[in-house]
């Protein structure tokens, strides 16, 4: 039990990236990583609400929509609930932790159309349908990993966007063109751990 | 029929379910909002340049609604803003302290040189991590423009290996203060005054060496000064605004002609 939920964590590290593997969640990818710290606070603020939409979303999904015969309505319904949960979340940060509010700010109201968060609730019961002993438990930890990825793909590319800065870079490359590119090869290099996982604990 | 309305109740009913969680949620965990700050902040510039000494203009706006500080701080906004706010906490007239920030280096290529040919960064706190700087005075501007990048309001120029502030331009944000790691800028009062323009401590022999228009503490302007304005310490003069009173004969005395006249006019 132990060991298949650590595979499950680490592969959607490293061989699951929402961002690198999956390219969900460009934006913030591109948009927010300039700095390391904002890099940081942003994944950890989406990290909260994967797990949390999850955490909401698969029983609202296996026990309401496939019930009814109406599972096609997954997409309509999960971006209400986790528009409405980041608002909640928002309404409680302020309220009780104000210095973490004020440094998330900006990034809070932005996860509410992230589509990483999203994509993680509703391929999570995709792995659900095709495997039934992926139940509650493996999703909530699938997305924390998914979380952690993201956080680790956010730090790494914010660590190499700083060292860009300092690079000399050809004139018609300057700013997103490089960007991309240099994210591009970063996704290529985590292609590196495909396998690894299964090799490791399989 | 059911196959229609069915879906349509559960998304309205999950919607409506949100929606009442929320509206009770922002009632039960309201934050009291401090209008008097906002409508402070309303008044403020919005530059966010930190001049006031808080972070920010909201972080100024606070702390006025809170008594904690006194209006006309703001350099941006001026004495509009000053005395709008000034009227919205009724605490009457305010006075507004106009300064500039100012180069306290003369130290153009035609009177210093610098002591190595530099091929780095470009950048003033890069050069200035090499042997103490790239030019010949260790205290002197390199010119290499960390001021310009840092100052948002185009004040700055970088000319002939020395910056100059325009005061007309200048704010007073102290961005540019903060940038240089020689610590040449700082800000005086807008008013007609004397000014030192060097920073170089060193003994006079040593001054002379590495610039023409160094300060070598010859006491010459102290001398001359009938306000007593002007005092000597570590061999370099300075001159304080509150005393000097612009007559201008300790520029005419300096040997080395780097005390100057400030005369700019107050905006307005």
């Amino acid at each position: 039990m132990l060991k298949s939920l650590v595979a499950i964590f680490l592969a959607a590290i490293l061989t699951e990236n929402y961002i690198l593997n999956k390219f969900l969640g460009i934006c913030p990818f591109l948009g927010v990583s300039k700095k390391l710290n904002t890099a940081t606070g942003m994944s950890l603020a989406v990290t909260v609400v994967m797990v949390l939409a999850t955490a909401v979303t698969w029983p609202i999904y296996t026990y309401l929509l496939v019930p009814s015969g109406l599972a096609y309505l997954q997409t309509i319904v999960f971006i209400l609930i986790i528009a409405a949960l980041v608002q909640l979340l928002e309404i409680t940060l302020r309220k009780y932790m104000p210095p973490l509010y004020n440094s998330l700010g900006v990034y809070l109201p932005l996860i509410t159309t992230n589509c990483a968060v999203l994509g993680v609730t509703m391929l999570v019961l995709e792995k659900g349908a095709a495997d039934p002993t992926f139940g509650y438990v493996e999703s909530l930890v699938n997305a924390f990993g998914a979380g952690i990825g993201f956080l680790v793909a956010m730090v790494l590319f914010a660590g190499i966007r700083e060292r860009l800065e300092l690079c000399d870079i050809p004139k018609s490359l300057r700013g997103l063109p490089i960007t991309l590119i240099a994210a591009s090869l970063v996704a290529v290099s985590f292609l590196g751990f495909n396998g690894l996982v299964e090799g490791m604990l399989g | 029929m059911n196959e229609i309305l069915l879906p349509i109740l559960i998304v309205a009913g999950i919607g409506l379910l949100a929606g009442l969680i929320l509206a009770i949620a922002s009632i039960v965990m309201a934050v009291p909002k401090d209008e008097k700050a906002e409508a402070i902040q309303e008044l403020l510039p919005g530059a966010n340049c930190g001049a006031c000494g808080y972070s920010g203009c909201s972080g100024y706006a606070a702390a006025l609604s809170k008594g904690e500080a006194k209006p006309g701080l703001c350099s941006p906004g001026g004495a509009e803003t000053a005395k709008a706010i000034a009227e919205l906490l009724g605490s009457g007239d305010v006075e507004v302290e106009y300064k500039t920030a100012l180069v306290h280096c003369m130290g153009s290529y035609d009177n210093t040189t610098d002591k190595m040919e530099y091929d780095g960064i470009i950048g003033c706190a890069a050069a200035a991590q090499l042997a103490g700087g790239i030019t010949s005075c260790r205290f002197g501007c390199m010119g290499l423009g960390d001021c310009m990048k840092a100052c948002q309001y185009d004040a700055i120029t970088v000319c002939n290996g020395v910056a100059s502030i325009n005061p007309e331009k200048c704010k007073g944000c102290g961005q540019c203060v903060a940038a240089c790691p020689k610590g040449l800028i700082s800000f005086v009062p807008l008013k007609k005054q004397a000014v030192v323009r060097c920073a170089n401590c060193d003994k006079g022999a040593a001054t002379t060496k590495v610039c023409k228009v160094g300060c070598i503490g010859c006491m010459k302007c102290v001398k001359v000064c009938e306000a007593g304005a002007v005092k000597v310490e570590n061999f370099h003069a300075t001159v304080d605004p509150v005393k000097c009173t612009g007559c201008g004969k300790c520029t005419e005395a300096c040997p080395r002609h780097c005390i100057t006249l400030l005369d700019v006019t107050i905006p307005q």
